[in-house]
């Protein structure tokens, strides 16, 4: 029974993903993970200060329980049915020790020096991981989807638009990782 | 009770984007230094079978169960949006080593940290709204 601990191979996880749209769409939805945070900001009161957050957000409260199922599914994998480790690449794991004296890939799902308790002594950490959220949540709306709407429901209709957006995605992250992650980690 | 399906769906997607590891940090980094197949893997596999779905779907016309049309309009046509935008996400998509269905997956694994990531999405969101008219689309 030890397997239910490993992690889920690509080929099972995308299938499945792939369900998780058809599912969706079958009872009259569109799979996206970030409109719910247009959502958000409307339920806040936003809609006072831009008519972007002025519509029927209750209409929408539909993708606030995905998000609740979501944290939900996060709390029941990693306590119960995960070992929480991420078995990345040793090149990979070396690289991150050496350049960025990140020490524990290989061991824990994500990096205590960035997602650790301690780390958010750090003010530049705190910096990273908000302006990171900011990026994310702005970017998204802009492009009018994030990895969920553009990467797999708007490919999969053969969007030209979600192409143009997931080649953005990718040139942002490989800018980041590969050229500004040197410049300030 | 009608919502509860989506609580449903919201808990089984959470589950896959754990278990798979797209909701870590170290596997959106190797993504982005091209040294594993994992993530475009799920990814490749997903565009795989999602595009085989939808064209079964717009071949036979299927409808959704309430018998109205699916969710599958096409978008509206520019580039400098969808480029622009799909940068600046994919800069935070790589910074903070999420994208929103992760960060709430996380939320709940019980990394605290992970507040401050929705916090700024929320923000940046709500940035957009009022800048919107400002911008090219």
């Amino acid at each position: 029974m030890n397997f239910i601990y490993e992690s889920l191979p690509w080929y099972v996880s995308g299938p499945l993903i792939a369900l998780v749209m058809f599912v969706l769409l079958i009872i009259g939805k569109q799979f996206g993970m970030s409109s719910n945070l247009r959502t958000a900001c409307a339920a806040f009161g936003a809609g006072k200060a831009s008519d972007f957050f002025k519509f029927d957000w209750k209409a929408e409260r539909w993708n606030l329980m995905l998000v609740i199922g979501a944290v939900l599914g996060g709390f029941i994998a990693s306590n119960y049915i995960s070992n929480n480790t991420v078995e990345i690449n040793p090149v990979i794991v070396q690289e991150l020790a050496e350049n960025y004296n990140i020490k524990n890939a290989g061991e824990t799902y994500l990096p205590k020096e960035i997602f650790g308790i301690k780390a958010l002594d750090s003010p530049f950490i705190i910096a990273v991981l908000f302006i990171g959220g900011l990026l994310v949540g702005f970017g998204a709306r802009y492009a009018g989807g994030c990895t969920s709407g553009h990467a797999i429901s708007g490919l999969s209709n053969l969007q030209l638009p979600s192409l143009i957006a997931v080649i953005g995605f990718f040139i942002g992250g490989l800018i980041m990782v590969n050229f500004i992650y040197p410049l300030i980690f | 009770m009608k919502y509860i399906i989506y609580l449903v769906i919201g808990v089984f997607f959470g589950l896959i984007m754990y278990k798979s590891e797209a909701a870590s940090w170290f596997r959106i980094y190797e993504m982005f230094r091209f040294a594993s197949f994992h993530m475009y893997g799920i990814i490749g596999s997903a565009l795989v079978i999602g595009i085989i779905g939808v064209q079964i779907i717009k071949r036979n016309n299927i409808k959704t169960l309430d018998g109205s049309k699916m969710s599958l309009a096409p978008k509206n046509k520019s580039i400098a949006r969808y480029l622009i935008g799909g940068i600046i996400f994919g800069l935070g998509w790589a910074l903070a080593g999420a994208c929103p269905g992760p960060m709430y997956v996380l939320a709940g694994a019980g990394y605290s940290s992970i507040l401050i990531v929705i916090f700024g999405a929320i923000t940046g969101t709500f940035l957009y709204g009022l800048l919107k008219n400002k911008l090219p689309h």
